[in-house]
């Protein structure tokens, strides 16, 4: 299918960056700071030792100018840095934002004094429809607002959404009668009932969640800013401690002197969390980037995450675990019938059936021998209809027929013929194996049955092993029987099956999981899958969907794939993953920044403790210099890794864990040890500090 | 005295360590059986009927939190304005043969405070200003009271991490009297008469005066020193606490002494994982513990077997800060274990050790008391560590975090955080006050680096509750009393409610079944991944003041200076 995809943006878009650069000076402004604690405390952190430089300026002793000038300057290259990482992916998401907000604008829309194509209307502006209104759209017409059809039926492109460019049908009744303002009409008229007020459109609120604008904070995301908060204070607390301990022991001593201002804040900003503060705002807006770059809109972030955690998936069978047509896979000839008889007959009886079921019976009885089968010119098409149940073609007197096993033996029977007595076998046998069973007969004679299977989506059940790898179950729904659902699951690998399920068998399933304690996750398009995605934890609606199936949905997934579920539980994951992992990377450099800046801080205290001075690190200012340096430049560097997000993988969780801590706990303590020992020799050897 | 035997020293502590884990077992089925179960012993029934009754509280009535932790805190309450008052006036009271007179106010409500919150700092010495009557109905009755509390919150937290979807956790008043009726008092009773046997005193006699003119304090030692290390208080009758021969007499007391004071503790993690229903999570925080209590043992050993690098050469093994009678092996045994737990109770004193040898203690108390910490407290603190280490090692496997099923969410972490890191922080502030009033400087005896290991080891043993003191420092003056005072109640009370909030808002989630997706809380990588996350976070905020006192006392030492 040809598709055109949202436009790209990458990351280091040139204009991208330009923006994102000055709009990070913007933020230094401490009143938006304050969204970030940590990167504020950072900020007062440079304000004060900016002020010390200053007041050294003026009256030139206690500290050398050079390096409080220069700890103040990367102090504030550090928040600045922060700040750019935010803006960055901000920026990412207002360009798709721009693009969407095109074709929000006014719209000119025509406002029916009744729910009828022919009742008068008068122009208005889009803005100006309310919740309930009538509007007549016609060809060439942009949908002013989310609505329903409800009288007639448009052809509608939507590729202003969706970036999919080929046409949909709208039409009032069913399952298909949702438009989304803001997508154009090509051809035909209908009468739309507005259901979406001015500014809460299905476009209003992706272009909010895009824009980061409405982006709330998750719990999670919370929680691990007490925990930082926290480890903020705490460090707080170990400088403010560190001034009188060091006046005292200095006083012991009798040599050096309590550890100044600039020294304190250094050792402060170092310690303190910046490097996961500093990229956190930036990896959630960053992971629904992704997510909507697989053209996936989360109406929130919370949903996103949440699907990182769910344990049970429930997917519809048609469409999403199996293609939506079965195809013809044997010919099965009753007993002493012969093969090429059951192909031939099987060939005529689908000869004009334009299903999909039919072409895959003719392809298959083609490749099966009977390429040379030609139909007689004269020979008359009986379709398929909910009476009869069966379909054919009559040549001549010669009649084709192919059908419910059951319909067909009946109809023989009821015509004198003899229904063979390895029929039923013969059914039975294909629907345990999870096929479908069609007989086929010529005139009173029942020649054997075409196989039709199910055909699964490729790889799909590579998916369903990597699921239960990382601990998800999958479920599958469908209303085949339950002989045909088992054969399907066993062979999909799904871990759990529903047959013969009704439209609320679904709700009722996720109200029990829940209650076990288990986060569900399902897709659903129709209306009376709305109940159900209300309930479930993450909830994927297609966008060819209806209206109340969106609503209750807490994500949509533009393409209308269902398998897609399945990535969005892989970017939620990568949301936390990357999280935690430069959480632990961020305490982890701790350990190497203590060791460069205590020896260099109370060595003129205790000479001795020159021995804690393990990197050889040249003097004490170019030490706590180099820390602060590295403790800036180490935000810029993980940037990358903070869009891109940490890769999953679907191994248990236990071996995931060790992973991801030798990766980001094991670099987190030996590369500050290196990244200051390089930063230390290239300032001791210009600025000989 | 012989050269300590390393080889020797170290198969008696496996062999000690061997005893205590499969005691503690026992006993921890035992408490799960009393708390959990609502099967508790006929006898125990027996006794609690009429004390309910007493009390007016109906057993099967629960709380929330927040009842919970009011009726603690009232409890509480009560208890420091008893003692304050019997303090103050002790000296017009009965049973005071020494002639005790009453305490100054803010040595009275640094005691009291001292010994409801199990913390038990001495900023006096028993036998020169406590009468009998204090000594028994006081610091004695609150050994078991204050033991009985820590027990309480950390019986009303399991119930929080077993429960789902409830917003109760328990009466107070039933786990307290449980706790004291059901299991401190007897085994106290047995203890008592253990270390009577040893020759521990227990009378009620006049002090003796020696024909030479040397008087020997007497007292109703027995009782007080068993709940005093059952309790993990620590708080001794005599001023030299557990190395003085009527408190600890004998090689076998001072083993029964360490024992007695790990066993609860050590039992708390086997009674959680009985009441959670999956023994391995219970055996992997005794594992956890008894790990870095091993790791503390084996390098305070260390330190104080390779001594003083100047007294190389010398004859025989410096015995400097051991207590003779028990050698480095049963010194180095106590010291481990009374910082180790909240006990605090001490045989030698700490001031006298290595400067690396009295790091040990000093990292025990500040990094949180967790191994195994004391009556109930230090498996609080250890849930409240492990609460933050499954929160980063959740995320870095891209759930959200959840322990024994239940998610990790805001609440969880403020408590979890409240609980890990207030003391930690009392103690940096207070002992940055202290270094800069005179008052705090003028009261450490030694200059330097061990002068400032004095004053922050201070406010670490009392902003922890441990009660142990490095020594060396005049604790008695009013800036120390009072400053210990809110250090001990902050670093007692906030924990705890703290605790019980954890514990409510766990009780009040669900459940998640564990899959391969779920963390697993039970293994190796597990447990080293909490040790890492203890370590760390205590390293973190000390090691300027390890750098500072200890570290830089050992390099200057190391130096010749």
């Amino acid at each position: 299918m040809a598709r055109k995809r949202v436009p790209a943006v990458g990351a280091f878009d040139l204009a991208l960056i330009r923006e994102a650069l000055l709009d990070a000076l913007r933020k230094l402004d401490p009143r938006r700071q304050r969204a970030n604690p940590v990167m504020l405390a950072v900020e007062v952190g440079g304000i004060v030792t900016t002020l010390a430089f200053l007041a050294g300026l003026a009256e030139p002793g206690a500290e050398p100018q050079l390096f409080a000038g220069l700890v103040s300057l990367w102090l504030w290259l550090t928040v600045y840095f922060s700040n750019v990482a935010e803006s960055l992916s901000e920026g990412r998401g207002r360009a798709r934002a721009a693009s969407l907000r095109a074709s929000r604008t006014g719209v000119a829309a025509r406002r029916l004094s009744i729910p009828s194509a022919d009742a008068p209307f008068e122009d208005v502006v889009s803005t100006g429809l309310a919740v309930g209104d009538h509007v007549l759209v016609r060809e060439n017409d942009i949908v002013p607002s989310d609505g329903e059809v409800v009288a007639g039926a448009i052809l509608v492109n939507e590729a202003a959404i969706t970036g999919e460019s080929a046409p949909v049908i709208r039409e009032s009744g069913g399952d298909r009668s949702a438009v989304t303002g803001g997508t154009a009409v090509l051809a035909n008229e209908a009468v739309v009932r507005i259901t979406a007020a001015p500014g809460e459109t299905f476009l209003d609120r992706m272009i909010a969640m895009v824009e980061g604008a409405e982006r709330r904070k998750t719990p999670n995301e919370v929680a691990l800013e007490v925990l930082l908060f926290a480890l903020t204070g705490v460090f707080v607390a170990v400088v403010a401690n560190l001034f009188p301990v060091s006046a005292y022991s200095a006083a012991a001593s009798g040599q050096g002197g309590a550890v100044g201002l600039v020294v304190l804040v250094a050792l402060f900003v170092c310690l303190a969390p910046t490097t996961i503060a500093a990229l956190l705002p930036a990896i959630g807006i960053a992971g629904m980037d992704r997510l909507f770059r697989r053209n996936v809109v989360a109406l929130s972030g919370r949903a996103i995450e949440a699907a990182g955690d769910v344990n049970v998936l429930l997917l519809d069978k048609t469409g999403t675990i199996t293609l939506g047509n079965r195809q013809a896979v044997a010919f099965v000839p009753v007993e002493g019938r012969a093969y090429a008889g059951l192909v031939e007959a099987s060939l005529l009886a689908s000869y004009a059936d334009e299903t999909p079921e039919g072409r895959s019976i003719v392809e298959l009885a083609r490749e099966s021998g009977a390429a040379g089968t030609v139909c007689p010119p004269d020979a008359v098409f009986v379709p398929f209809s909910a009476q009869t149940r069966q379909s054919g073609l009559d040549c001549g007197s010669v009649r084709y027929r192919k059908g419910a096993p059951d319909t067909i033996a009946r109809e023989i029977a009821a015509a004198g013929g003899t229904v063979p007595p390895d029929l039923e076998a013969k059914v039975t046998g294909i629907a345990a194996a999870g096929g479908t069973p069609l007989a086929v007969s010529r005139d009173a004679t029942i020649l054997g049955v075409v196989h039709l299977k199910d055909i699964l989506k490729p790889g799909i059940r590579e998916r369903f092993e990597d699921l239960r790898r990382i601990g998800i179950r999958t479920m599958m729904i469908t209303g085949d029987n339950n002989l045909t659902a088992s054969a399907i699951a066993a062979e999909a690998g799904v871990d759990d099956f529903l047959g013969e399920a009704k439209p609320d068998d679904k709700l009722r399933l996720i109200r029990e999981r829940q209650d076990e304690g288990y986060m569900v996750a399902m897709t659903g398009d129709g209306t009376n899958d709305a109940p159900a995605l209300a309930q479930a934890d993450v909830a994927v609606a297609m966008n060819n969907g209806t209206q109340p199936a969106r609503e209750a949905a807490n994500i949509i997934d533009l393409d209308s794939d269902p398998t897609k579920l399945l990535e969005i539980v892989e970017i939620g994951k990568q949301i936390l993953m990357t999280r935690g992992a430069l959480t632990t990377f961020s305490i982890a450099n701790d350990i190497a920044k203590y060791f460069t800046i205590i020896p260099a801080a109370l060595v003129g205290i205790y000479p001795a403790l020159s021995a804690l001075n393990v990197m050889g690190l040249a003097t004490p200012s170019s030490a706590v210099l180099s820390a602060v340096i590295f403790n800036a430049l180490v935000i810029p560097l993980l940037v990358p890794l903070a869009l891109k997000g940490v890769r999953f993988r679907p191994i248990p969780a236990d071996r995931l864990f060790l992973t991801n801590l030798v990766l980001y706990g094991g670099t987190g303590v030996v590369a500050p040890f290196v990244g200051i020992k390089l930063i230390d020799l290239v300032v001791a050897g210009v600025l000989h500090l | 005295m012989n050269y300590p035997d390393p080889l020797f020293d170290a198969a008696g502590v496996v062999a000690f360590v061997f005893l205590l884990t499969a005691a503690a077992a026992v006993l921890g089925r035992y408490l799960a059986r009393l708390f959990f179960h609502d099967a508790p012993p006929a006898f125990v029934r027996r006794l609690e009927k009429p004390v309910c009754t007493l009390l007016g509280v109906d057993p099967d009535t629960e709380e929330t939190w927040r009842g919970y932790a009011r009726d603690l805190l009232v409890f509480n309450g009560i208890g420091i304005a008893f003692l304050f008052v019997l303090l103050l006036v002790q000296g017009v009271l009965p049973l005071n043969p020494a002639g005790a007179p009453g305490m100054a106010p803010d040595l009275a409500l640094n005691t009291a405070i001292s010994f409801v919150t199990n913390t038990n700092w001495q900023a006096y010495a028993g036998e020169n200003a406590a009468s009998y009557l204090s000594q028994t109905a006081g610091f004695t009755v609150q050994h078991f009271l204050s033991a009985g509390t820590g027990l309480a919150v950390a019986v009303a937290l399991v119930r929080g991490l077993s429960r789902r979807e409830s917003d109760r956790i328990g009466t107070f008043w039933m786990d307290l009297v449980r706790a004291v009726l059901g299991l401190l008092l007897p085994l106290a009773f047995v203890a008592a008469l253990l270390l009577a046997s040893q020759g521990v005193i227990q009378n009620l006699d006049p002090y003796v005066t020696t024909p030479s003119g040397q008087t020997i304090p007497m007292g109703p030692v027995a009782s007080q020193e068993a709940i005093k290390v059952l309790g993990t208080n620590g708080g001794g009758f005599f001023g030299a606490n557990s190395a003085h021969p009527y408190e600890n007499p004998t090689p076998l007391s001072n083993l029964a002494e360490v024992f007695l004071l790990l066993l609860v503790p050590a039992a708390v993690p086997f009674m959680f994982g009985e009441a959670v229903g999956d023994r391995r999570q219970g055996n992997l925080l005794y594992g956890v513990m008894i790990a870095l209590f091993l790791g503390a043992f084996a390098f305070l050993y260390a330190a104080e077997l390779a001594g003083n690098p100047l007294l190389a050469g010398t004859q025989g093994f410096p015995m400097e800060g051991k207590e003779v009678r028990f050698g480095l092996g049963g010194t180095a045994l106590f010291a481990t274990a009374t910082t180790a737990t909240s006990c605090g109770a001490v045989d030698a004193m700490f001031d006298s050790f290595t400067p690396l040898g009295g790091l040990v203690p000093f990292a025990l108390i500040l990094f949180g008391e967790v191994a195994h910490g004391g009556v109930g407290s230090g498996f609080c603190t250890m849930i409240a560590f492990v609460v933050v280490a499954v929160f980063i090692a959740g995320l870095m496997i891209g759930r959200t975090p959840e322990y024994l099923g239940k998610k990790i969410g805001v609440l969880e972490m403020e408590m979890a955080v409240a609980v890990a890191l207030t003391p930690g922080v009392l103690v940096l502030v207070l002992s940055a006050v202290a270094l800069a009033v005179p008052a705090g400087t003028a009261a450490a005896l030694n200059p330097g680096p061990h002068g400032l290991s004095e004053i922050v080891y201070a406010f670490a043993s009392m902003a922890n509750n441990n009660g142990s003191a490095f020594a060396g420092l005049d604790a008695g003056v009013l800036f120390y009393t009072l400053a210990g005072s809110l250090a001990m109640a902050v670093g007692r009370f906030v924990p705890i409610v703290a605790t019980l909030a954890l514990a409510g808002a766990l009780a009040g989630r669900k459940a998640v079944p564990p899959s391969f997706g779920t963390l697993p809380t039970h293994t190796l990588p597990f447990a080293a991944w909490l040790v890492l996350v203890i370590l760390v976070v205590g390293a973190l905020t000390f090691f300027p003041i390890f750098a500072m006192g200890p570290i830089a006392e050992h390099l200057l030492m190391a130096g010749g200076a």
